[in-house]
């Protein structure tokens, strides 16, 4: 199943090299049921000439910087998600948590705590609400999607309670303002380094090698040892402060921290992104590149559509079918892969 | 003495009301292959994870190289070099087979970040793997693509080179067609000739483990009823032992 960057490293030398005997197109073919980044990557390069053969201002400047925020956004918080599904679980709560950051930096500068402490200050605040996540689904058993519900409405009244629903400014220091996703380009070289570092740490370390066995096989990880409690925490916490980050990189990039950002609509855009990107909801198997290129699907989507005057009813139900037929793609690749269309 | 590994003294354990085992000695030497069998509900499991140090017994006592020993949990019995293969081989589907094997001693670059260093793991699973006379098509291939028969003998592997002095192998070749069996059974015998691991292997088919065991004690009923050499006993022996336990069984039916 999960078939990646490290597979294409060298093989062993007793299997002979069949594929350079094959034509360019069936190597195509073949990479397309063998990586799942290249599948999505695919789909996301033709939406985009799509768009552009149809709406010619989809690739200026300034829809390009709409476009890369949002997606950018969404990729952070997918890169924390997909490592909690990998791990069977989902967090519900990473959307409040991501409105909920800024405030707690906002309020901590108020205080007069210089800026970046007041950043981590946020951060912290995030991982201490993976933590509580995390203790629910661990030791006290509650199934994640309802430990993290609960959260979910606990954190979002608090936000709206401190701000008393009102948005309120991040105060513009140029160098942290520029630094911290103040305008497209850093917001995306963040997406970028994160989607990087963590498809490593899910794949070259001791670390996402217990998240991928987490999820793929709960009772025989823990009978060969594998800390399963604590690796499904240390994800919750790592989901959280992905999530925090993600908001905290909105308020400097659109100058507003608002209560009612974030919440579900973008918990769920981060989810859709894990699940096109190929992840899967029964834990075990996940990318983070795939998430990454899903949510640049999702952001290319809605943008596009609303360049050609699509409206948001629409682009609910094309969302909707997308996510769907995605998925019926991604079982049937799976189906293949796992019948030796592989290896 | 000296040469016994595993031995345990009048071992019971209850759950609630349901007594699983009433009176266990075992005795495992060194080198030794010992079959364990009996029929289903007969107590196989539950000793199994006693000496696994799964479950504690309600009473009796444990000896591991002599000493008196409380095992304390799954992970210290291993650590001793009790090594168990459970039935659900505890295998992880999504990864490939070195990964498997080195699931929890994984070899790594030092540094606090534990990158794993995979060409290392990836040629010491082949080299084990090969030494063990295993074979795959690839180290690299993930571990669902393969037979039910090549997952169990890496399993085997696995716990063979995380250094275990004991195997403890619960129904290796069940829902296995000959020809798997008969691999499975292959590699039990080559670790039998290399004598560096002492084995119980636990069966309900006792025809096919009978050639390679040292000895074969018989648990009926949470007893262990027959305690032979497999040279001193034939499989005609055990067999009629099995069909008595039938007959009495039929008989209690019949009264009650």
């Amino acid at each position: 199943m999960a078939k990646d960057i490290a597979d294409s490293l060298p093989q062993p030398q007793d299997q002979p090299r069949r594929g350079e005997r094959r034509g360019l197109l069936r190597r195509i073919l073949r990479s397309l049921v063998h990586f799942r980044e290249a599948s999505i990557a695919g789909a996301g390069i033709l939406l985009v000439i799509c768009f552009q053969v149809t709406a010619p201002a989809f690739l200026s400047p300034g829809n390009i910087a709409n476009l890369a925020g949002y997606a950018a956004t969404t990729a952070i918080i997918a890169a924390g998600e997909v490592l909690v599904l990998i791990c069977g679980e989902v967090d519900l709560s990473v959307g409040q948590v991501y409105a909920l950051s800024p405030f707690v930096m906002f309020y901590a500068h108020q205080a007069g705590i210089p800026y970046v402490p007041a950043i981590l200050l946020g951060l912290i605040v995030a991982s201490v609400v993976g933590f509580i996540n995390g203790l629910l689904t661990v030791v006290l058993r509650i199934p994640s999607f309802i430990a993290t519900l609960g959260t979910f409405y606990l954190i979002n009244g608090f936000t709206l309670t401190i701000s008393g629903g009102f948005p309120v400014q991040p105060p513009a220091v140029a160098i942290i303002t520029n630094t911290f996703g103040g305008n497209w380009v850093s917001q995306i070289l963040w997406a970028i380094g994160i989607a990087l570092v963590f498809q490593f740490v899910l794949r070259k370390t001791r670390w996402g090698l217990h998240t991928i066995a987490t999820g793929g096989n709960l009772l025989g990880a823990s009978e060969v040892g594998v800390k399963v409690g604590f690796i499904k925490v240390g994800n919750f916490i790592l989901c959280s402060v992905l999530g925090g980050l993600a908001g905290t990189l909105d308020a400097f990039r659109i100058g507003s921290i608002d209560p009612l950002a974030g919440g579900s609509e973008i918990m769920f855009m981060a989810i859709a992104s894990a699940v096109i990107g190929g992840t899967l909801l029964t834990g075990g198997s996940g990318t983070i590149i795939g998430a990454f290129f899903g949510a640049i699907v999702l952001g290319v989507l809605k943008d596009g559509f609303t360049l050609l005057g699509i409206s948001a009813y629409l682009f609910d139900m094309i969302l909707g079918g997308a996510i769907l037929i995605t998925m019926l793609i991604n079982v049937r690749l799976s189906l293949i892969r796992a019948v030796g269309g592989g290896q | 003495m000296s040469k016994e590994v595993l031995r345990t003294e009048h071992v019971a354990k209850s759950f609630g009301a349901v007594s699983a085992l009433e009176d266990v000695s075992i005795r495992l030497n060194r080198g030794e292959v010992l079959g364990l069998l009996g029929d289903n509900g007969a107590g196989k499991s539950t000793l199994m994870k006693i000496l696994t140090g799964f479950h504690k017994p309600s009473s009796g006592k444990l000896f591991f190289e002599g000493q008196e020993t409380e095992l304390k949990s799954v992970s210290h019995a291993r650590s001793l070099g009790i090594e168990p293969v459970y039935q659900d081989l505890a295998l992880v589907n999504g990864l490939n087979v070195y990964h498997n094997m080195f699931l929890q001693r994984e070899i790594m670059y030092g540094g606090m970040f534990r990158i794993l260093n995979d060409g290392a793991m990836r040629e010491r699973a082949r080299k084990q793997l090969k030494e063990m006379g295993v074979h795959i098509p690839s180290v690299d291939v993930e571990i669902a693509k393969l037979s039910g028969g090549q997952r169990q003998a890496i399993a085997v592997a696995r716990s063979v080179y995380a250094n275990a002095k004991v195997l403890l192998l619960d129904e290796p070749t069940a829902a296995m067609g000959v020809k798997e069996s008969t691999m499975i059974l292959d590699l039990v015998r080559r670790l039998k000739e290399k004598g560096e691991v002492s084995i119980i292997i636990v069966a309900h088919n006792y025809a096919q483990i009978f050639d390679f065991c040292d000895r074969i004690n018989l648990l009926q009923n949470g007893k262990i009823t027959f305690d032979q050499r497999t040279k001193d006993t034939s499989v005609e022996q055990l067999t009629s032992l099995v069909v008595n336990e039938y007959r009495a069984a039929r008989e209690n039916i019949g009264r009650s």
